[in-house]
């Protein structure tokens, strides 16, 4: 454990090595390492959310590259265990929990575990993902965990988020392979989702689906072999021997009811094939093999067209001499695949073209594939075989040295017919330097002696000269020679033969010695020699079964195709074995459904789910066919989708989001989402009738703002100076509806005469270039001791500058202006903390300000400091968030304004204004500053 | 799944390490570098090697090995396609996928490879998602990041990771809303020694660029769908509308991306749009060759062949190329035995050739065979396949978008034999 833990104190090796790669932790701020460490422990520490994020980023990379991060440790699982784990950020819970499970060291298990299960019912499903991503790594760390993660991945199997199902399919394959069990219920969920989970995650889900049909099915090939004898054998190599098979099964079970698909492997079959029209290989190949497994023979075309499987599509496997070696071979081998009697002639044709590139090894194979074709195919082998010959003269060495042992292939198949090319043969022998291809020859003569009687004497005495410097192959096959043209011409051969056995006695090669010896106790008759002796001739020269040329590539079938183990024809660690069908197929009542429950779903946000997560595609009209009745629940939700998926646009989706507003739930996850929602409709239906907007607004202020702080009034003409018309006003902080860009404005009139005054009117305003003033509308009487309130808009074009205008009655006019707080250019914005620490990482740099403060001895609990804020800003809270954030936008242009109150032990307070505005940013912090500390 | 990740690039030096779960020795490429000498060319090296305790996958793209280590079961197309994706996200990334480019932006190297894979297995490989975390860099920005030390990771989720358009970031903002579609060709041809065609294929791809505001959901039709068969999709496109309508319809990602790839197949006729005469012939005595090639257009439907380039892999034996051109410029790499001959533009009234001798290592024998020439060439402003973009039409979204639509054939493996 210790030497692959990166916490640990030995390290995997790697330290020595010399650095080729920038640690990502070196970013160009920490410069040594030492130094760095307490860094990375500060930024934990630190109560952004930003600098932990990347703090754990960093130590995740390190880890990652196999730093020593021993020392961040107890910094870590303080901070990650105990405090971001319950993070409200989902990105930080996230990360926390990966930078946990990523930490390889014993003591932390029972945290990590603690960590994993409560992470498995976070209400984010990408919370969830990364729960399920580290299930293997903790299973890795400490098996023993198993059986408990078994049960956090059954919880985490029975999600319904398409985020999910490919990881914990994953953490399935992993962990507990064997669990068929497991999948039972979660089945056709999968089967309905897997057109929505991201690839990697299909590829899994297929691969482990395959298995699991192969348990829980029947066979659909069983009763159809007597139908489809004469189709598609070709492409199906190895069929032959399970034909029979399946032939003799036939008869039994014909008696037997006929066979009918289980819906639920139709209901697979068929939510596989869209995607084969994936861009991805990997699912293309994924569902191929499915199909392979799994589906009767007669479907298993479809998957041809997309591979490109079958004879119309022979010639796309034509090489090409810049082709990769690899590439070659197997194209070679789908051509040979492919060859039968009405297209050899063309296949031959091309091979021999193949059989001038410059690739040898090629050439090789293509020799071998010649070989195999005509051992195939009966008609072509002479044609073959006079090609090769012809390859024999060929000057290239390897060339004639594969030829020739492809030719002693097929002579030993019919060899009476061919003594002629077998004394080309040993004509051969005198140029030919290849061990192998001398071997080859040398069999050949022996074997076939009888038909060459007159060259073959002669061709032992050629041999025997040059023994000694033979191969060891080669020298075995002289040996051979010897002994069998000892058998049938001694009288010319025996000392020859003599003289080679003495030769080899002495071999530096004890196999060769051996050989001899044997060789001689066996054919040459001697006193002490046993019965054996008779029985030589037998030995030596029984006839010999002709070889089967095969592919290279045959005997892997039994492994699951597109494998690792597949490819490489050997079992790889993790391999599960592809079942065989059952005899009878297990109950398939297992995979049934109830109906989902709503009491039984007890945790909140299962329900949610159900209504955001709307599968993209998952368009089941007809698909979930068969199912429909047992998986009502999720017939329900691809009918929501189906609606989708036409394409209706905004509106319908908008109107179902009002309904759903509509409804009352107390649940605050819920609320949360409806108010987003509620805020996203008002922001697409801006620009229609105001008074639509003005409704929603006040929709939107009721359940998202209260009213800010007490309203705090200005004088805008003292009784004295107005001849007892006092006017007072205040920024009523309701939006202003005739025109949303403009600041409302309320104003107060009091008259304190005797007598009434008269048309109250706005006249001749001067104003900054672009600001824009929205008159009341004129009061025509105001009664002596009456006071009225009327509201006026005004665009600031958010700024501080001053409306100037003259307050007329029908005597008098009055200079007066309103000049705005900066806090009241503003209007509150809800967003929830996600959207509003995005936002706030995008208003960075100078458009960030920073202050430290000392709160004022009023200022003692966060009720306080929320109450001051908003009295000095028309900002609104950002609910849930840990800090005291608050938001708005400026009225007039609608930039954002983000405020961020951090406190400290000891009454230290930190103030962070983002807004693109930096004149506004700058003065709000001035105004709040100074509410704060008072 | 994927342990570890190695980066090499072709000289051979280990230029990135990536761990997922413990760290591997770099000692593991050993086996890899034996293979890769084993293989000569690059090309040839194989995609799976297994070594007694690994099993090494590896891609070879833009002159660098992308070498995963893998330790259990795994499809192997599965980490190839994997692979693949990272070299994509580079390109995405940094403009090219290059050793250069790669040194340079190390950290955000790291920092993808940290986000596109969990414990080994993909965790966010969409664009569009890896966008909102890591921003991509700009000068500016690793300005302002030198100065105030901040990274480029984002702080939030990305919205696409929770939705179930996972491919498409939100709150997308344009002030010029444009979609762009490339609809590229490729033919992949083998013609023999007296110019017929032996096979020919059309690879074609549309490659799209959209730039639009908010959720538009677009729709894109052909004059004549038939011609497409073999057909595979961006996630993005709704599969059944294929298959009932024959129109692509799709919430696009933003920006670039490649919106399907489809395959025409050697059963409808493939135009080949020139021809190429050609007499390469080797003297038994003397130590010296002939060389005859010239080329004329075929089928190129009016338009003109540009680009036009012969690449010839000579055998060992020729030393060197005493040719002349009529156009363009020939160069003979007697280290590679890559003849290439640059034509350029394909004049109809002038055609180009290329002829002379060739002079062999003396005392050797003659080659055996000649060496297949192998084209590139390219015509703007047309799909040999004869594919043509109907309409573009959208829907959702209220502003109306530029649409364009570019037509560009090129060669693929187009190999003439000889």
């Amino acid at each position: 454990m210790s030497a692959s833990s990166a916490f640990s104190d030995e390290k995997g090796g790697s330290a020595s090595e010399p650095e080729y790669g920038h640690d990502p932790a070196s970013g160009g701020i920490f410069s040594s390492d030492y130094k760095r460490h307490d860094d990375l422990k500060e930024m934990l520490d630190s109560n952004k959310d930003s600098l932990k994020l990347e703090a754990m980023k960093r130590i995740v990379a390190m880890i990652a590259r196999g730093k020593n991060a021993s020392d961040l440790f107890p910094a870590v699982v303080k901070n990650v265990a105990c405090k971001n784990i319950e993070d409200p950020n989902q990105l930080i819970r996230a990360s926390a929990l990966r930078v946990l499970s990523s930490i390889r060291v014993t003591i932390i298990v029972p945290i990590m575990m603690l960590a994993i299960k409560e992470a498995a019912s976070d209400m984010s499903p990408y919370v969830r993902k990364t729960a399920a991503h580290a299930i293997p790594k903790l299973h890795s760390l400490d098996p023993e965990q198993k059986d408990q993660l078994i049960e956090v991945i059954e919880k985490l199997l029975a999600d319904k988020t398409t985020l999910v199902a490919g990881s914990v399919v994953m953490a399935f394959e992993e962990v507990c392979p064997d669990r068929i069990d497991l999948i039972h219920k979660n089945y056709r969920k999968l089967c309905n989702l897997l057109i929505d989970v991201e690839e990697w995650g299909q590829v899994v889900i297929i691969n482990m689906l395959t298995r699991y049909a192969r348990t829980q099915f029947l066979n659909p090939n069983v009763n159809e072999s007597l139908l489809e004898e004469s189709s598609e054998k070709a492409f199906y190599a190895s069929d032959d021997e399970e034909d029979e098979d399946k032939k003799a099964e036939v008869t039994t079970l014909e008696k037997r009811k006929p066979y009918v698909m289980d819906p639920d492997h139709r209901l697979l079959l068929r939510n596989t094939k869209p995607l084969l029209q994936s861009r991805n290989a990997a699912v293309v190949m994924a569902v191929a093999q499915l199909y392979f497994h799994l589906a009767p023979k007669a479907e298993v075309g479809i998957i041809a067209k997309a591979l490109g499987m079958f004879e119309p599509y022979l010639k796309s496997f034509y090489i090409r001499s810049t082709d990769p070696t690899q590439i070659k071979i197997l194209k070679l081998e789908v051509l040979t695949n492919l060859a039968n009697e009405a297209n050899i002639s063309t296949i031959l044709r091309e091979f021999q073209t193949y059989i001038k590139s410059m690739d040898k090894d090629f050439v090789a194979a293509s020799i071998q594939a010649i070989g195999r074709c005509a051992t195939n195919i009966g008609e072509v082998r002479d044609t073959c075989l006079n090609g090769l010959v012809q390859l024999l003269s060929n000057r290239d060495e390897l060339v004639v040295a594969e030829s020739v042992v492809v030719i002693k292939k097929l002579l030993q198949m019919q060899p009476e017919q061919h003594s002629d090319i077998i004394k080309h043969m040993a004509k051969l022998i005198d140029n030919i330097q290849v061990p192998m291809a001398r071997a080859s020859i040398l069999w050949l003569i022996g074997e076939y002696c009888e038909h060459v009687p007159k060259i073959a004497p002669d061709v032992l005495r050629k041999m025997a000269k040059s023994f000694t410097n033979e191969e060891d192959i080669v020298k075995l096959q002289i040996i051979n020679l010897a002994a069998k043209l000892y058998l049938t011409n001694s009288k010319q051969t025996k000392l020859l033969t003599q003289y080679v056995l003495n030769l080899a006695k002495y071999d530096q090669n004890y196999d060769i010695r051996d050989r001899a010896r044997f060789i001689r106790q066996l054919i040459v008759p001697t006193d002490k020699s046993g019965a054996l002796n008779k029985y030589a001739k037998k030995l030596f020269l029984a006839l010999k079964p002709a070889p089967v040329l095969e592919s290279p590539f045959k005997d892997r079938d039994h492994f699951q195709l597109g494998s690792l183990s597949h490819l490489l024809n050997a079992k790889a660690a993790g391999y599960q074995e592809l079942p065989d069908w059952p005899e009878s197929a297990p109950d398939p009542s297992v995979r049934n459904v109830e109906i989902p429950d709503w009491s039984k779903c007890s945790s909140r946000k299962d329900r949610k789910e159900k209504k955001v997560e709307k599968p993209f595609y998952s368009d089941s009209e007809g698909e979930s066919g068969p199912t429909e009745s047992a998986d009502s629940g999720n017939c329900g939700e691809s009918s929501a989708s189906g609606s989708d998926e036409s394409g209706s646009g905004s509106e319908s989706e908008e109107s179902r989001e009002e309904t759903e507003s509509e409804e009352e739930e107390e649940d605050e996850e819920e609320e949360k989402k409806k108010r987003k929602k509620l805020d996203k409709t008002k922001a697409k239906k801006q620009a229609e009738e105001s008074a639509e907007r003005c409704a929603i607004h006040t929709i939107h202020q009721i359940r998202t703002i209260a009213p800010s702080g007490s309203i705090k009034m200005y004088e805008l003409l003292h009784r004295i100076t107005g001849e007892g018309l006092a006017v007072e006003y205040c920024f009523s902080r309701q939006p202003f509806s005739p025109d949303p860009n403009m600041v409302a404005v309320q104003i107060q009139f009091t008259n304190n005469t005797n007598s009434e005054t008269k048309n109250l009117h706005i006249e001749d305003p001067r104003l900054q270039s672009g600001m824009r003033i929205r008159e009341f509308a004129e009061i025509d009487v105001l009664a002596a001791g009456e006071s009225v309130t009327v509201v006026m808009g005004i665009d600031f074009c958010d700024s501080t500058q001053a409306a100037n205008f003259q307050l007329c009655t029908h005597t008098r006019k009055f200079f007066v202006s309103i000049q705005p707080p900066v806090g009241e250019l503003m209007t509150p914005t809800f967003l929830t903390e996600n959207n509003f620490k995005k936002e706030q990482g995008k208003l960075m740099g100078m458009n960030e300000i920073l202050e430290k403060l000392t709160l004022g001895e009023k200022c003692v609990n966060e009720h306080v400091i929320v109450e001051r804020v908003t009295a000095t800003a028309n900002l609104s809270r950002v609910p849930c968030g840990s800090d005291k954030e608050f938001a708005g936008k400026t009225v007039s242009s609608g930039c954002l304004v983000l405020v961020t109150v951090t406190t400290k032990e000891g009454g230290g307070a930190q103030l962070t204004v983002n807004c693109e505005k930096m004149v506004i940013g700058t003065m709000l912090v001035k105004d709040i500053l100074q509410a704060l500390s008072q | 799944m994927i342990h570890s990740l190695f980066l090499i690039n072709n000289a051979g030096d280990l230029f990135l390490e990536k761990h997922w779960k413990s760290v591997i020795s770099r000692s593991v490429c050993d086996y890899f570098f034996e293979a890769r000498e084993k293989a000569v060319e690059p090309d040839n090296v194989p995609p799976v090697i297994r070594t007694p305790h690994h099993y090494l996958i590896n891609i070879y793209r833009e002159k660098i090995f992308f070498v995963s280590v893998i330790q259990t079961e795994v499809p192997p197309l599965f980490v190839i396609e994997f692979l693949h994706r990272v070299a994509e996200t580079f390109q995405d990334y940094f403009g090219e996928c290059s050793e250069t480019t790669i040194k340079d932006n190390v950290v955000i190297v790291y920092e993808l490879l940290e986000e596109m894979l969990d414990n080994g297995f993909p965790l966010a490989t969409e664009s569009n998602i890896l966008k909102e975390l890591i921003r991509p860099p700009t000068i500016l920005r690793s300005m302002v990041n030198t100065i105030t030390g901040s990274s480029n990771v984002g702080e939030t989720l990305p919205t696409g990771q929770l939705s179930n358009i996972p491919w498409r970031r939100a709150g997308v903002k344009y002030t010029n809303n444009e979609a762009y579609f490339d609809v590229v060709e490729e033919i992949d041809a083998i013609l023999d020694k007296s110019g017929t065609t032996v096979f020919a294929e059309i690879q074609g791809v549309i490659d799209a660029c959209v730039k639009l505001s908010g959720m538009p959901d677009l729709t894109l039709s052909f004059m004549n769908p038939r011609l497409l068969d073999d057909v595979s999709f961006h996630p993005c496109v709704r599969y059944k509308r294929w298959e009932s309508e024959r129109v692509i319809s799709f919430i696009p990602p933003d920006g670039n991306f490649q919106l399907m790839s489809y395959h025409i197949s050697a059963q409808n006729l493939v135009a080949i749009p020139i021809y190429v005469k050609q007499n390469i012939s080797f003297f038994e005595t003397g130590s010296s060759g002939r060389l005859d090639i010239a080329v004329g257009p075929k089928q190129t439907m009016g338009k003109t062949v540009e680009c036009l380039v012969v690449t010839v892999h000579m055998p060992k034996v020729v030393l060197s190329a005493n040719l002349s051109a009529t156009q363009g410029t020939y160069n003979y790499d007697p280290v590679t035995k890559i003849l290439l001959w640059d034509i350029g533009k394909l004049n109809p009234q002038k055609l180009p050739n290329l002829k002379g001798s060739l002079s062999l290592q003396s005392g050797a024998p003659k080659p055996e065979e000649n060496p297949s020439l192998n084209i590139d060439l390219k015509i703007q402003q047309l799909a040999i396949s004869g594919l043509k973009v109907n309409r573009l039409d959208m829907y959702g979204e209220k502003y109306k978008p530029f649409k364009g639509v570019k037509y560009v054939t090129k060669a693929g493996k187009f190999q003439v034999r000889t």
